[in-house]
């Protein structure tokens, strides 16, 4: 059996305010293996994109413990932190999230630029990107130049581009009509089927319905977690 | 290497975005290189010169003059009484090893008449060798002989602007009859023009006589044996000091001055005058320095202001290079390469408007101005510096965002 490539163990995550401080997470246990293709759900405000940020080594834990691909990352610097994030995750977000000034191809080569050590075949690695996701032929194309699922689509070629071990996307679907949604969906599904481990985070159960698992969020803390069995290559326990 | 080249790429897309923006920013930059390169080349030219007016006064030579440097001042010889005797000069010639040529003047003022025409101006007695010293020779008709020293003859060489003031344009001056003080003198030669002294003074408003016809007929023996200045040239450019030291330890054993009293004489150097008007130029160059620095100053901080600006604008950027692995130091690079662009680029403008104007300068008001490679260099290296000190605090606020604050930001 696979070492699960996320694993919390009592993850806490409180953040300070005036006053009462908020407890988004209140002591989560969960293990995600490699080749999944995982939902976390739940109500506004239960906790799933603090959940995110912090399996994805934008933020860190207030208590517990966390091991990303077998190493403890509970408390290590902003750095390794951004290490582990350009080599081994891609991110895709609700609103895109791609630089206004730059082409399509450019934001794809983006993290290139911080891997280290550099590659140089920037120009190839990023077409073969956007062939990917079917976006070759916009590659010189700004931003607010292409539509929504065309920007998501560029997106998810920029998280692609350093063959990342794992994608994570909060909300993926959120900013998109249901036609384009399911496209970008089938997308994700297609990368799937190809190895990659991909966490959504949606409180959409009709996406919810195209993954293999669901973990379901209330109030910082697992409610229920859901698995279906016709997985194909699934390797869960 | 790619992310330098991407950064400055994008530095310059970012500066192109806000053209207006990014000129004003740039003002205080560009006025200030520019002021710089002006400044500096308009002092190292003055400076030059300068040097050349203080060469152009002899070669090798040195002043001599009444009265001690600490009192007298370099316009000595008028202020106090004269101690020098024609003497001290012969002895300097004869005692002194290092000594090629010595001359001596004895000035007076005079009004000078040729025709209808009138001049006053200072006349100077000296000796048939005072053109050697000095190294300046007669660009018409001849200079003072020996034979008219010893006859006391009554012959002037004028100096070009007392010629111009007493003879009409073309006129053959020499060989002309003039008054001098009502005695009458025959003009045997006019000098080559050599322009002002580094205090400003005409060189060329001089008239020279044998000092024996000085002595008795213009000054009528009031001061008999007297000089107001001997000059000395070396046997060369090495042995300049060496004879300073020949000629003052000389003159006080002639004039009787104990270790411990003060000189009645000032012995100087043309490197000792040429330091003394670097000094005024230098405090010159470092007034106009500061106002320069100041501009650099204000532009910095409009640099610093553009960029906090920027930095806030860019959050959202700033959160997604963050989540695809940008460490805080690539933020900090990143926009410390954007404040160097900026600043360079105005130092680069800055340069090329201040060479135009110091060229303009010394075309239009005549002044030297000198451009030269190293003050161009000076003047980059120093905007880029700039763009980095007042870039960092901005850039350093970029690299510290947390990258989920970042993201949010609308
Ligand atoms: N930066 C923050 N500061 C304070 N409270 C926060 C912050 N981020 C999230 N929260 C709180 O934590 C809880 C969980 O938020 P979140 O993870 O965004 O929920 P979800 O994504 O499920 O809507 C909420 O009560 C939210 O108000
Ligand atoms: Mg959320």
């Amino acid at each position: 059996m696979d070492k699960p490539v996320i694993s919390f163990k009592g993850a806490k995550k409180i953040y300070p305010m005036a006053g009462e401080s908020v407890e988004a997470l209140r002591g989560v246990d969960v293990d995600i293996y490699p080749g999944e293709f995982l939902a976390i759900m739940g109500p506004s405000g239960s906790g799933k994109s603090t959940l995110m940020h912090i399996a994805g080594l934008l933020d860190s834990l207030t208590e517990g413990k966390y091991l990303f691909d077998g190493e403890d990352v509970s408390f290590i610097s902003r750095d390794k932190q951004a290490d582990i994030r350009n080599r081994k995750i891609g991110f895709i977000f609700q609103s895109f999230n791609l630089l206004a000034r730059c082409s399509a191809q450019e934001n794809v080569e983006l993290p290139m630029l911080y891997r280290r050590p550099a590659e140089s075949n920037l120009h190839e690695k990023s077409m073969e990107a956007l062939r990917t996701v079917g976006m070759e032929n916009r590659a010189s194309h700004l931003p607010a130049q292409l539509s929504g699922g065309q920007q998501q689509r560029v997106a998810i070629a920029r998280a692609l581009i350093n063959s990342p071990t794992l994608i994570m996307a909060d909300e993926p679907t959120g900013n998109l009509d249901t036609k384009t949604g399911k496209e970008i969906m089938n997308t994700l599904a297609s990368l799937h089927e190809e190895g990659i481990t991909i966490i959504i985070v949606t409180h959409d159960h009709e996406v919810g319905q195209a993954t293999r698992r669901r973990i379901f969020l209330r109030d910082g803390l697992i409610e229920r977690d859901e698995r279906q069995a016709q997985s194909s290559g699934l390797t869960s326990p | 290497m790619n992310i330098v080249i991407t950064m400055i790429r994008l530095a310059i897309r970012a500066l192109l975005a806000y053209k207006v923006r990014s000129l004003l920013t740039m003002l205080g930059i560009i006025i200030g290189i520019g002021s710089v390169i002006v400044m500096i080349s308009v002092g190292r030219g003055a400076n030059e010169s300068i040097q050349k007016q203080i060469q152009s006064l002899g070669a090798n030579m040195l002043m001599i003059f009444s009265g001690s440097s600490q009192s007298g001042g370099v316009r000595g010889g008028f202020g106090s009484a004269p101690t020098l005797t024609i003497r001290d000069a012969q002895a300097i010639e004869k005692e002194c090893p290092s000594t090629l040529n010595v001359t001596y003047v004895l000035g007076a003022s005079t009004q000078l008449v040729a025709g209808k025409k009138n001049w006053g101006t200072r006349s100077w007695g000296t000796t048939a060798n005072y053109n050697l010293v000095r190294d300046w020779q007669v660009k018409d008709g001849e200079f003072i002989t020996e034979q008219h020293f010893r006859s006391a003859a009554g012959v002037a060489v004028l100096g070009s602007s007392v010629a111009e003031n007493l003879f009409e344009p073309g006129e053959q001056a020499v060989g002309q009859q003039i008054r001098i003080k009502n005695v009458p003198f025959r003009v045997i030669g006019i000098m080559q023009t050599r322009g002002r002294t580094p205090s400003g003074q005409d060189n060329d408003d001089t008239v020279l006589v044998p000092y024996t016809t000085m002595s008795r007929k213009l000054v009528g023996d009031r001061l008999p044996g007297l000089v107001h200045f001997i000059m000395v040239s070396a046997q060369s450019q090495a042995l300049v000091e060496t004879l300073k030291q020949e000629v003052e330890e000389l003159l006080r054993q002639r004039h009787k001055i104990l270790p411990g009293m003060t000189d009645d004489f000032t012995v100087r150097t043309l490197d000792e005058y040429a330091n003394m008007a670097g000094k005024t130029t230098n405090t010159m160059t470092m007034l106009l320095t500061a106002v320069a620095a100041i501009s650099l100053l204000v532009g910095g901080i409009g640099i610093m202001n553009i960029m906090l600006v920027s930095v806030t604008e860019r959050t959202r950027e700033i959160g997604i290079r963050m989540a695809v692995g940008a460490r805080s130091r690539d933020v900090l690079v990143q926009f410390l390469v954007e404040a160097m662009v900026i600043s360079l680029i105005g130092g680069i403008l800055g340069t090329v408007i201040g060479v135009a104007t110091a060229i303009a300068i010394s075309a239009l008001a005549g002044w030297a101005t000198i451009i030269s490679l190293d003050s161009i260099l000076l003047a980059t290296l120093f905007s880029g510096a700039v763009g980095i000190f007042f870039g960092f605090y901005p850039a350093r606020k970029a690299s510290r965002l947390d990258p989920i604050e970042a993201l949010r930001y609308e």
